[in-house]
């Protein structure tokens, strides 16, 4: 099997359809990725012959449903390397994934205890532990990032000390695209006998990891970022960490027994999972995974990594462009910020919009400490997948050539 | 091709009428944009149910700049009822093309091309929003001394 850029790329209607008449070059896969037609027609079929609610129904469409759904989970079990599907537990993303662990295990903590987190974090690792700071008196404390936008790792034992009870960090960067040196935090973590969650939103789209070799306790990610559909993500967590955490939310699905006296709860993943889940998302998920692992993986990432570096390089020859993140190609996801003198992302997302069909993000990314850190508003990002190819990179270039002509004019 | 950044509205945003801090001023507002972390200051200083001096400082977009621009040059000695409907008139302008206030607001004109990009309606009016929040804050002062 060989890697066909534009065999796969055939694989996505959405690729088809222009915007403001243009071809649609599509460089925002980091905020949404699209989804292929074998992850629609899932979704589809699901709801087509299997549509009904799971686990309490006993008739010929609950039995489907629930197989389906359970199905799925086994599936983003084995995406992840995790050893028993029961725990992984279906949430609405990654951020509610995040939330979820600051709830459970973060009522776990005593005052004084520490979470840790990089600076390099989303705001839906910063937000939960903040709100738990001043739910429990836990003390946030935050590694700083090098000038490269990568954690800082000399920064590990001065900041994660015999306090500290989680590390709480990004896997990939959504805004400078490096990838965490986890071993190393991993074991600065052990040694002080403190958990590890990873936000693996950025990592899982580009292929499976394995969540026993990262020295992971909890790793969170969305299936709208991985070609999957929104509004459906997962947490995985080992086990004994998920035993001794507590629902976030109550009611149907998520309980062993209801009296007026008193309720005792399922054992997980179902105690997460209270109300009817996101079941058609799920199944689609699973699909995207299934999706990701048939594909020349080892060509789908060289790929990746030339578009990447022909966009560095463009950067790197346009003058008043600053790369907010590595410039060089290890160690990296094609993830390219950039921020421009003189021009503002929105403005930049617009001209390449409107005149170039090339959809960007720009903004802080929900990362304002990071942005406030770096001394810029905002970036322009570029986010590929394995979708893209030389047009679309030769249109971002153009584009942000006509941007720059019409901005700073 | 893109029409919101024409040559007008660039000029506007360039030219940065008003641009700096009052060192004496009766209310100051400052309000941030969090889809995209603008943020626009606005300082004030009323006088007789007018607005004496404006002025402004944007961390923003070429839209925020223009339209904080429109607003440090056209609103110094404006009443400040008249401010209000200028405000909400553009508000109206952006949302329904309903058409635009008197000649002194004649540079709003420039913002016609934005009506279409809903997603950019905020950038304009964040430094309206600023300025009447200043405004509510120098009565309100006044109101208390």
């Amino acid at each position: 099997m060989s890697f066909d850029p534009a065999r796969l790329r055939a694989e996505f209607p959405i690729l088809a359809r222009t915007v403001h008449g243009q071809s649609l070059h599509y460089l925002d896969n980091g905020a949404t990725a699209q989804m292929p037609r074998a992850v629609l027609e899932r979704i589809v079929r699901h709801e087509s012959e299997s549509r009904a609610n799971v686990l309490r129904g006993v008739h010929a469409l609950a039995e489907a449903a629930t197989e389906a759904f359970e199905a799925a989970r086994a599936t983003l079990a084995r995406y992840i390397g995790a050893g028993n599907a029961d725990e992984v537990v279906f949430t609405n993303g990654t951020t509610s994934a995040i939330n979820l662990v600051a709830h459970g295990f973060g009522n776990n903590l005593a005052a004084g205890d520490e979470v840790v987190v990089s600076a390099l974090e989303h705001h839906s690792n910063i937000v939960p532990w903040q709100m738990l700071r001043d739910r429990r008196g836990v003390v946030l404390k935050v590694l700083p990032v090098t000038a490269e936008g990568r954690i800082d790792m000399t920064a590990l034992e001065r900041v994660i000390g015999p306090r500290c009870r989680l590390v709480a960090i990004t896997h990939c960067s959504n805004v400078t695209g490096a990838i965490t040196d986890v071993g190393r935090i991993a074991a600065a973590a052990r040694a002080v006998g403190a958990a590890l969650l990873l936000d693996g939103a950025q990592v899982v789209p580009h292929g499976p990891v394995d969540v026993a070799a990262l020295g992971a306790d909890f790793y969170a990610f969305s299936g709208h970022k991985m070609y999957g559909p929104n509004g459906i993500g997962v947490l995985w967590g080992r086990r004994e960490r998920l035993a001794a955490m507590a629902p976030l939310l109550g009611g149907g699905e998520m309980i062993r027994s209801v009296s007026f006296a008193e309720t005792t709860y399922a054992d997980a993943p179902h105690r997460f999972e209270a109300g009817t889940p996101p079941i058609a998302q799920a199944v689609g998920m699973a699909a995207a995974a299934e999706w990701i692992l048939a594909q020349d993986r080892e060509g789908w990432a060289a790929h990746e990594r030339r578009l990447t570096g022909r966009i560095l390089d463009g950067l790197a020859l346009r003058d008043g462009v600053r790369v907010i993140g590595p410039l060089g190609l290890q160690g990296r996801a094609p993830v390219v910020s950039f921020a421009v003198a003189g021009a503002h992302p929105h403005d930049i997302c617009e001209v390449l919009d409107q005149s170039h069909g090339v959809a960007l993000r720009g903004g802080h990314h929900c990362a304002q400490p990071l942005m406030e850190l770096l001394g810029v508003s905002g970036t322009t990002r570029a986010s590929l997948g394995p979708y893209n190819d030389d047009g679309d990179v030769d249109a971002l270039l153009r584009g942000l050539d006509h941007a720059l002509q019409l901005l700073r004019r | 091709m893109t029409e919101i950044y024409h040559a007008a509205l660039m000029a506007l945003a360039k030219s940065a009428h008003g641009h700096g801090r009052l060192a004496v001023r009766d209310a100051t507002a400052t309000l941030d944009n969090p889809l995209c972390g603008d943020r626009v200051t606005i300082d004030v200083a009323i006088a007789g149910g007018r607005v004496d001096r404006v002025t402004q400082e944007v961390k923003g977009c070429a839209l925020c700049q223009a339209s904080a621009s429109a607003i440090g040059a056209a609103a110094p000695g404006q009443e400040i009822e008249g401010l209000r409907v200028v405000a909400a008139a553009l508000r109206a302008f952006l949302q329904t093309r309903a058409p635009l206030p008197e000649a002194a607001w004649s540079a709003l004109a420039a913002f016609a091309p934005v009506a279409e990009r809903k997603s950019r309606h905020d950038c304009v009016l964040l430094p309206f929003d600023a300025l009447l929040r200043a405004i509510d804050a120098a009565l309100a002062r006044a109101a208390g001394a």
